[in-house]
């Protein structure tokens, strides 16, 4: 004997499913959504490991890479994605484009629409920028980076990589050290990790942390600390971010040594942590400055797993959002 | 509302355990066999199917999930678009003789799309096909190797297969106008 529900009877079972046309930045995700995005990669990783890693899902759809900032990972991660897939990819640098002619960021994008673009994967040296974009084009616009803003991608494949080995990220403690301030990555990460319960500590030269982020979400919390000694105590995870020549120049650290002594992710600190914590970053990597080459290629170190990875998290995202652009 | 299943628990097991019977005749004996699943409920019958085969043939028959979603020639064309899993193929498919199981062949458009991930994952000697339920207005064309249940249903209609390891109980139930009665 069987209760039949209604919407069974009507043969449309309720499925979550994906809703916006566009993936700025994670701070407008619900947990719904990140868990669709982490159970759709769990499919997509399965297919890049087959001996043919690719699908027809996408053919017909064509995405398009634009990248007014240089890049190695992201750029080639989306193009692979895309293409196992199925879908067409064309890619444009700033350079060699008709943006070196002064073609605005708006026209750009329209022209990319007109042209067949369903989706624009753009990174762009301005915050906000791919906002101004979206807000512009009826293609969806998939945020690659931003200026000091938003890198959603990114945080994905984080979430994805941490959660493939400690499972469930609710009471885990990741320690994320380095350039917080001006880092698209630490501010994803940020709400992706909250969002999944994790207790994130922010860590930094004083100069180089935004103390307004500490305090308590729904789930998880967020701690803001420059004692980098102290914080990587019991980790689970610890994330090193690139610390850019630049904020030398300008003052806000003393010397590279002086970073060294205090913040680089080396083999004494990650004794502090968990045994067998992760050691990640988001690449490209200064060896020898913010992490330690050993522990760069160390046992514990996922860094390459992030890359593949993200492929993977890359294929989710771009499946959910074309799918979802259909009538 | 309540409803009465057409088929209840006894008469799928009898079902199941009748066509794991047929499989062993026409592959003659378990020997290179594998039971591939299509998700979500092919699966728990084709680990069903597999149990019966290998307790009949004393040995133990591999078993192996496959999602369709990314095959699917109506992806593009879903308000929701189909949720996709991991499939799961254990060993090689290279050789050997696949059984693909599902519950209900409708158009045959599932099983369009689950041979064309298969081909994904190698060459299989030959591929058969086993379904719980064959409720007829095929779209393509397929054609069932093991049948469990035929039942003549209209277009309106919806089968439903209920698995006590997905819904708790087993039951094959007829929605719709004019429901068939056992």
């Amino acid at each position: 004997m069987l209760e039949v529900r209604e919407e069974e009877a009507a043969g449309t079972s309720i499925e979550a499913h994906w809703k916006s046309k566009d993936l700025l930045d994670t701070d407008t995700l619900t947990p719904a959504d990140i868990e669709l995005v982490m159970e759709t990669a769990d499919a997509m990783h399965e297919i890049r490991s087959r001996p043919v890693g690719k699908v027809a899902t996408l053919r017909g759809a064509t995405v398009v890479t634009l990248f007014y900032e240089q890049s190695t990972r992201t750029r080639a991660s989306f193009e692979v994605a895309a293409k196992s897939l199925g879908a067409d990819v064309v890619n444009l640098t700033a350079a060699g484009s008709s943006v070196e002619k002064g073609e605005s960021l708006i026209d750009t994008v329209r022209t990319l629409e007109a042209i067949g673009a369903d989706v624009v994967v753009m990174r762009h040296g301005k915050s906000g920028a791919p906002y101004l974009a979206a807000r512009h084009t009826k293609a969806s616009v998939i945020n690659g980076g931003d200026g000091t803003h938003a890198h959603p991608t990114q945080a994905l494949l984080d979430l994805f990589t941490i959660r493939r080995h400690v499972g469930n990220v609710a009471g885990k403690k990741v320690v994320i050290v380095g350039d917080v301030l001006h880092s698209r990555v630490a501010r994803s990460n940020l709400w992706t990790l909250m969002s999944a319960g994790a207790n994130v500590v922010l860590c930094g030269p004083a100069t180089l942390i935004p103390r307004t982020l500490a305090g308590a979400g729904e789930q998880g919390s967020c701690e803001v600390t420059t004692d980098f000694d102290t914080a990587i105590e019991g980790a689970d995870v610890v994330m090193a971010l690139r610390i850019q020549k630049e904020r030398m120049e300008t003052g806000l650290i003393p010397s590279l040594r002086d970073y060294i002594r205090g913040y680089q992710l080396n083999a004494r600190r990650l004794d502090r942590a968990q045994p067998g914590a992760l050691v990640m970053h988001p690449g490209p990597m200064n060896e020898g400055i913010e992490i330690a080459p050993d522990i760069a290629h160390g046992l514990s170190s996922v860094i390459e797993e992030q890359v593949t990875n993200g492929v993977a998290v890359r294929m989710a995202v771009l499946y959910l959002i074309t799918t979802a652009r259909q009538p | 509302m309540t409803v009465e299943p057409l088929f209840g628990p006894d008469e799928i097991s009898r079902t199941i355990r009748r066509l794991a019977h047929e499989i062993i005749e026409n592959n003659h004996g378990a020997v290179g066999l594998i039971i591939i699943g299509l998700l979500s409920r092919g699966y728990p019958l084709a680990v069903r199917l597999a149990k019966a085969i290998g307790e009949f043939e004393g040995v133990t028959v591999p078993v192996g999930r496959l999602d369709i979603g990314l095959y699917r020639d109506d992806v593009t064309r879903r308000t929701a678009p189909p949720k996709v899993r991991p499939s799961e193929i254990p060993g090689t498919i290279d050789d050997m003789t696949v059984v693909l199981v599902d519950d209900v062949l409708f158009t045959g458009r599932s099983i369009r799309a689950a041979l064309d991930a298969l081909i994904d994952y190698g060459r299989p000697a030959r591929v058969r096909l086993a379904v719980l339920v064959d409720r007829g207005h095929r779209e393509l064309p397929i054609r069932p190797d093991f049948v469990g249940k035929n039942i003549p249903t209209a277009l309106v209609q919806t089968v439903q297969v209920h698995l006590a390891e997905l819904d708790g109980e087993d039951g094959v139930y007829v929605f719709g106008e004019e429901a068939a009665h056992a």
